[in-house]
């Protein structure tokens, strides 16, 4: 079927300018399949339904639009933590300031280097939890990814990992248009830690593909960068086998666009998948959680808790929802997803689905805006805590829900000094 | 301690004056209670002096050791000393309450000039006030009073006030919601901060907790106005006979 005529020319006029990177005889063959899948169903415009509230144009755009660079003067983050530091600038591995990539209970290759050889376990993974996330929606930027991807780490983890992988996103260049894919295999019993922080790129589009095995467990904490004209398009897919974990925090504090697209599977009993985010945003700010997850196992629990704060015409925006399976009996899932406007100018969309096939099954979810409590403020002002502090903590308060998701304490108190860091400068 | 002169005050969102000209004057290391029937303007009288929004002042005024306070923000009152323990203390979701305790301390420090207290000398002064108001680590640790039963967040108020060390205390109807050996434990807690340098005025409906905080004086409080004043016996009367013989004799 012939695409509509504006999102052909959206499409044509992004893949003229693109050229699928050199890869090895089945690397090439996934690419070209991801771009066959991407001239299929046409890069996405505005009019697309899955894209109503969060207009995807300059992600689509054949040029990156240019994003001035911001100095970030902060302690880098994650600083105290003991981990594994793998650096890229504008999208493109910096062997210089990582470290070197050896790690017990893990492989780590560069994805480049990967493509080219014949290791079974990334062949089969790279771009197929992609590709099974194309239905029931489509998600052609994510193709799109799968067929031209520059760079990014392919990491197997087969037992405890002592520390976590951080991945660095530096942003050195201002019109760098960066398309970075990771695929990462927990394999039976192992456990890691990925952590992610920085802008990347003036535009990114991110793909990872996790695939959890029985007994495995995923943890996942990342921060986007305080940069302010970045733009982003993140799709993070998870699949979970028997009894394996899955959880994911994601820190936005900034950042013109904003599209993070989680996609997860519970295909195994047992199974435990919790995704958080806590967005901030301060004007010319959208930030978009589109999360789709599907329970197709027996007795699994999926929690999604999105909390946004906006100010001054920042927009937030939550599209959220669970699919459980004729199968899926004793899904426990929960959903809520909540802003905090702090004027009127500021703005939240949300739209949350539960779709549900088994009979014995308990899902709920909630969606709420709000401004803050006046009570409660003048609760904390009475005991002598000035306005501006006292707002503060009741910022905090709100975004606790999401925080508490995060389960290494060590990291949590970090994200939450950066918290606190951007509201008191906020404050002035 | 406290001196008010013919406060008028009325709602900010409607024309409807609430407090008809208050005259009220306390004294330093004094107690005194305030009884009066449902909507005599009892709380919003607690809430005026505290500063919450929504209400104006339209005449009269309000002194602290001779400060006008109804020009303060609520933190600067905080900091001069005023002290209100909340009717319904409100619960903040994700805020420890030690947390809660350290920043509202500090703060009045800073305001005040002085230094703030180390995390050290904080946690040391807490835990033995809290021991004696029969407050656990776990309550300290909770998100502010989320999850405390109706004792728990009374006793949480009076911990606030042992650690802020306020010199005017208003209790609003700190005894609602309370058993009798809750009310014995926030009474003694009260007690405890009796001094000479310590004033306070106690809001309630019953003349149970004035069996444990015993005032100097006794004022009844009807139709926005003190109607009339007197010993503690007066609060023996009300509890006796009701508000309406009262009212009668002064209408």
């Amino acid at each position: 079927m012939a695409l509509p005529a504006p999102k052909q020319d959206a499409t044509d006029a992004r893949l003229a300018a693109m050229t699928l990177p050199e890869s090895g005889v089945w690397g090439k063959a996934a690419r070209e399949d991801a771009l066959s899948r991407v001239r299929a169903m046409g890069l996405p415009t505005a009019r697309d339904e899955y894209w109503k509230y969060t207009n995807p144009t300059t992600l689509v755009a054949a040029d990156a639009p240019e994003a001035e660079l911001f100095a970030n003067d902060e302690t880098p983050l994650y600083d105290s933590i003991d981990r594994l530091k793998v650096v890229f600038v504008d999208g493109v591995f910096d062997a210089e300031a990582s470290d070197d990539l050896t790690l017990e209970g893990v492989e780590i290759d560069r994805l480049s280097d990967a493509m080219s050889k014949d290791i079974h376990w990334v062949k089969d993974l790279y771009g197929v939890l992609e590709t099974r996330g194309q239905t029931p929606v489509e998600r052609p930027m994510a193709a799109l990814n799968t067929a031209f991807a520059t760079d990014g780490l392919v990491i197997r983890a087969t037992g405890k990992v002592s520390k976590p992988i951080a991945l660095i996103y530096k942003h050195e260049s201002t019109s760098s248009d960066a398309i970075l894919h990771h695929v990462i295999r927990i394999e039976e019993g192992a456990d890691l830690t990925v952590l992610e922080n920085g802008p990347a790129a003036a535009r990114f589009n991110k793909a990872m593909e996790v695939d959890v095995a029985d007994n495995g467990a995923f943890h996942h904490v990342r921060a986007q960068g305080r940069d302010h004209e970045r733009r982003a398009n993140t799709h993070l897919y998870g699949r979970l086998g028997t009894e394996s974990v899955f959880k994911s925090f994601t820190l936005t504090a900034n950042g013109r666009l904003t599209r993070n697209e989680v996609v997860l599977e519970l295909l195994g009993d047992d199974a435990q998948a919790h995704v958080a985010g806590a967005a901030l945003g301060d004007g010319d700010f959208h930030h978009d959680d589109t999360v789709f997850i599907t329970h197709d196992a027996v007795n699994c629990e999926s929690r999604q808790v999105f909390k946004k704060v906006l100010r001054n015409g920042a927009v937030g925006v939550f599209q959220g929802k669970i699919l459980v399976q004729p199968d899926a009996q004793k899904t426990d899932g929960y959903q809520i997803s909540q802003s905090l406007l702090l004027d009127d100018d500021s703005q939240f969309l949300a739209k949350p689905e539960l779709e549900i096939y088994a009979d014995d099954v308990a899902c709920s979810h909630g969606s709420t805006s709000g401004a803050i409590d006046e009570d409660a403020l003048f609760y904390l002002r009475s005991r002598g805590v000035p306005e501006g502090p006292a707002t503060d903590l009741l910022v905090l308060s709100f975004l606790a829900e999401a925080i508490d998701e995060i389960e290494d304490e060590a990291i949590a108190d970090d994200i939450l000094s950066r918290l606190e860091a951007w509201l008191a400068r906020r404050r002035g | 301690m406290l001196e008010i002169k013919n406060l008028h005050v009325k709602l900010e969102e409607e024309d409807k004056q609430i407090l008809k000209g208050v005259d009220l004057t306390l004294e330093a290391g004094k107690v005194h209670a305030i009884m009066g029937p449902n909507g005599s303007g009892k709380s919003t009288l607690s809430y005026v002096l505290s500063g919450r929004d929504g209400y104006e002042v339209t005449d009269g005024s309000a002194t602290l050791e001779g400060e006008d306070i109804l020009d303060l923000e609520p933190e600067e009152r905080a900091a001069a000393g005023l002290f209100l323990a909340f009717q319904y203390p409100v619960e903040i979701p994700g805020v420890g309450n030690m947390t809660f305790l350290r920043t509202a301390v500090n703060a009045q420090r800073k305001a005040r000039g002085e230094e703030e207290l180390s995390a050290g000398d904080f946690l040391k002064i807490v835990r033995e006030k809290a021991k004696s108001l029969k407050i656990n680590a776990d309550m300290l640790k909770r998100p502010v009073n989320v999850g405390f039963s109706g004792g728990e967040k009374k006793r949480n108020e009076i911990l606030q006030m042992a650690m802020l060390e306020p010199k005017m205390c208003i209790l609003d109807e700190t005894d609602s919601g309370l058993d009798v050996d809750a009310m014995k434990l926030v009474s003694d807690g009260v007690n405890a901060l009796r001094s000479e340098g310590r004033s306070f005025l106690v809001i309630t409906h019953y003349q149970r907790l004035l069996d444990h905080i015993k005032p100097d004086v006794v004022h009844i409080m009807a139709d926005g106005r003190i109607v009339k004043s007197g010993g503690p016996e007066l609060a023996l009367e009300v509890e006796n006979n009701g508000y309406a013989d009262i009212l009668e004799e002064v209408a």
